[in-house]
């Protein structure tokens, strides 16, 4: 039991009625040589992990390794509990959340890449939001993490994760997907579905280049985890709407590849390129390696 | 093609902020710090390429060391792993050669002191997502990387000792994944790496000890 590409995972659940975590889970336990127990029990310690580090900062601000991020997550939940959120709802709770992770992430302490440590924010903003929203269970928010889990899989199997190969669309652009995916999962939304929010995220991000500053995962990487969560939300809601993505998720996870790998070096996590080579991006270089 | 686990794609779960300069480096100090296995009482590590040149934002010193003191990637003890190692009277320095290019851009070589006076040097490399492989021992080049239970045997590069090691292995219903040999030169030190499904036993350690050739046993649990 296994599946190399988002076609064979639709007929797949097309044809034993299984969603798209259950043929995950199914997968895991087969492929993985495993057993249901153990796998449920590691999907929960990882959802434990998510859920702490996605709330922490709020409580406290954290101050990052380099001192170019903390205390964001605070400030968007105040910003919210006085009344003046202009998001509002869902999107205000996952941009507080989204920044809450890289927050915990920068300062050294316990997260869940997802599928990166950079991108670490953008999937539990979003399972974390829908959750408290809309009074999902446990056991509908794990459901998420492995259908986010096969869409991060096919991305890690036949595109790239890597910021260094394919540049941050593959890394906030692959956790974008596999949060659209989940959050349409959460909400009711079939295999189809699922797959055609993620191929819309990849494709509203196609082509984010890697600069992060100083070469630290800070800046700008935290509040591209905002623009991933956004973007999930957004995806999701046009999916579960009935809207189609035009391009099949197949077709788009390898063009994602394709623009990843025709990115200069400079913009592929080697700061030497984009926010990282501005003036402002030299100067905190210099200020964090050649001072600190 | 390797299999990926969900857990390769919702994980790992790490302390962070990244997850080759710091969940790998942590990976590669405990794979060290299991060869090796003895009390260690020095560490250097030797830096190259990225981890050079960024160590000190990404807390790659803080993770190796950690990893030394025997922590895995998502302990949070990691973050205090300079007072720790004290504590357990490590002597601990780093180095960067920014000069040699012809490494993996993560590369460390961790150059370990037990306090019984062994001495190991073995090199990792972070390739990505937390995964690393271990390319040397001392002089050899070698590769394994710690995804199996692994077994180390050191010997004189002489005919019989790969069967003298399988026969062992088969006795012992031990299912090999992987067998590597590396050697430094013909009759000199060889190395054969076993990589299994199931934990390598210290009966089945002695046993291959009786092979007067064989001149050192490191097992890596996983």
């Amino acid at each position: 039991m296994d599946f190399t590409n988002a076609c064979e995972l639709i007929e797949l659940c097309e044809k034993s009625g299984k969603s798209v975590a259950d043929i995950m889970r199914e997968r895991e336990i087969v492929q993985g040589e495993t057993d249901a127990v153990t796998v449920e029990e590691k999907m929960k310690k990882a959802l434990e992990i998510m859920r702490d580090s996605a709330h922490t900062p709020i409580k406290s601000a954290l101050r990052s390794t380099g001192g170019l991020i903390g205390g964001e997550a605070a400030k968007l939940n105040a910003h919210r509990m006085a009344g003046k959120s202009i998001c509002s709802g869902v999107l205000s709770k996952a941009l507080i959340y989204s920044q809450a992770v890289p927050e915990m992430n920068a300062s050294m302490g316990v997260i869940v890449a997802a599928p990166t440590a950079g991108s670490a924010g953008v999937l539990p903003a979003v399972l974390f939001a829908l959750e408290e929203e809309f009074e999902l269970s446990d056991e509908t928010v794990i459901d998420g993490l492995f259908t986010a889990g096969a869409v991060g899989y096919l991305l890690m199997r036949n595109a790239s994760v890597a910021g260094a190969q394919a540049g941050c669309q593959a890394e906030v652009g692959s956790a974008s997907a596999m949060a659209a995916a989940a959050a349409v999962a959460m909400m009711g939304g079939g295999v189809k579905e699922c797959l055609d929010a993620a191929s819309v995220s990849l494709s509203n991000l196609l082509g984010l280049v890697c600069d992060p500053i100083a070469g630290l995962v800070e800046a700008p990487c935290q509040s591209r985890n905002a623009i991933g969560a956004a973007n999930a939300l957004t995806s999701a809601e046009m999916a579960l709407s009935g809207i189609k993505a035009v391009i099949p998720f197949d077709e788009m996870a390898q063009s994602m590849y394709t623009v990843g790998c025709k990115l200069p070096n400079e913009l592929r996590e080697t700061a030497l390129g984009g926010c990282a080579a501005t003036p402002t991006g030299c100067a905190l270089k210099c200020k964090i390696f050649c001072e600190g | 093609m390797a299999f990926i686990s969900v857990f390769d794609v919702i994980g790992p779960n790490m302390v962070g902020p990244s997850s080759s300069h710091t969940a790998g480096a942590a990976t590669i100090g405990l794979l060290a710090r299991k060869m090796i296995g003895e009390q260690i009482k020095k560490v250097n590590f030797v830096l190259y390429g990225s981890f050079a040149k960024t160590y000190k934002g990404h807390g790659t010193d803080r993770a190796l060391l950690g990893g030394i003191l025997g922590f895995s990637t998502d302990d949070v003890r990691i973050r205090d792993s300079f007072e720790l190692a004290k504590w357990e009277n490590i002597e601990y320095s780093y180095e960067c050669n920014e000069t040699e290019e012809d490494v993996y851009p993560n590369t460390v070589d961790v150059e370990m002191e037990s306090v019984s006076g062994r001495k190991l040097v073995v090199r990792g490399e972070s390739i990505g997502g937390g995964k690393v492989r271990l390319t040397r021992i001392n002089s050899v080049k070698v590769h394994f990387t710690g995804e199996y239970h692994a077994l180390i045997v050191k010997y004189r590069d002489v005919p019989g000792v790969v069967a003298s090691v399988t026969t062992v292995l088969s006795n012992y219903d031990v299912n090999i994944a992987y067998l590597r040999v590396f050697r430094e030169s013909k009759g000199g030190i060889a190395y054969t790496i076993v990589e299994s499904d199931e934990e390598i036993t210290a009966d089945a350690v002695e046993e291959m000890k009786k092979n007067s050739v064989i001149e050192d046993i490191m097992v890596v649990r996983r």
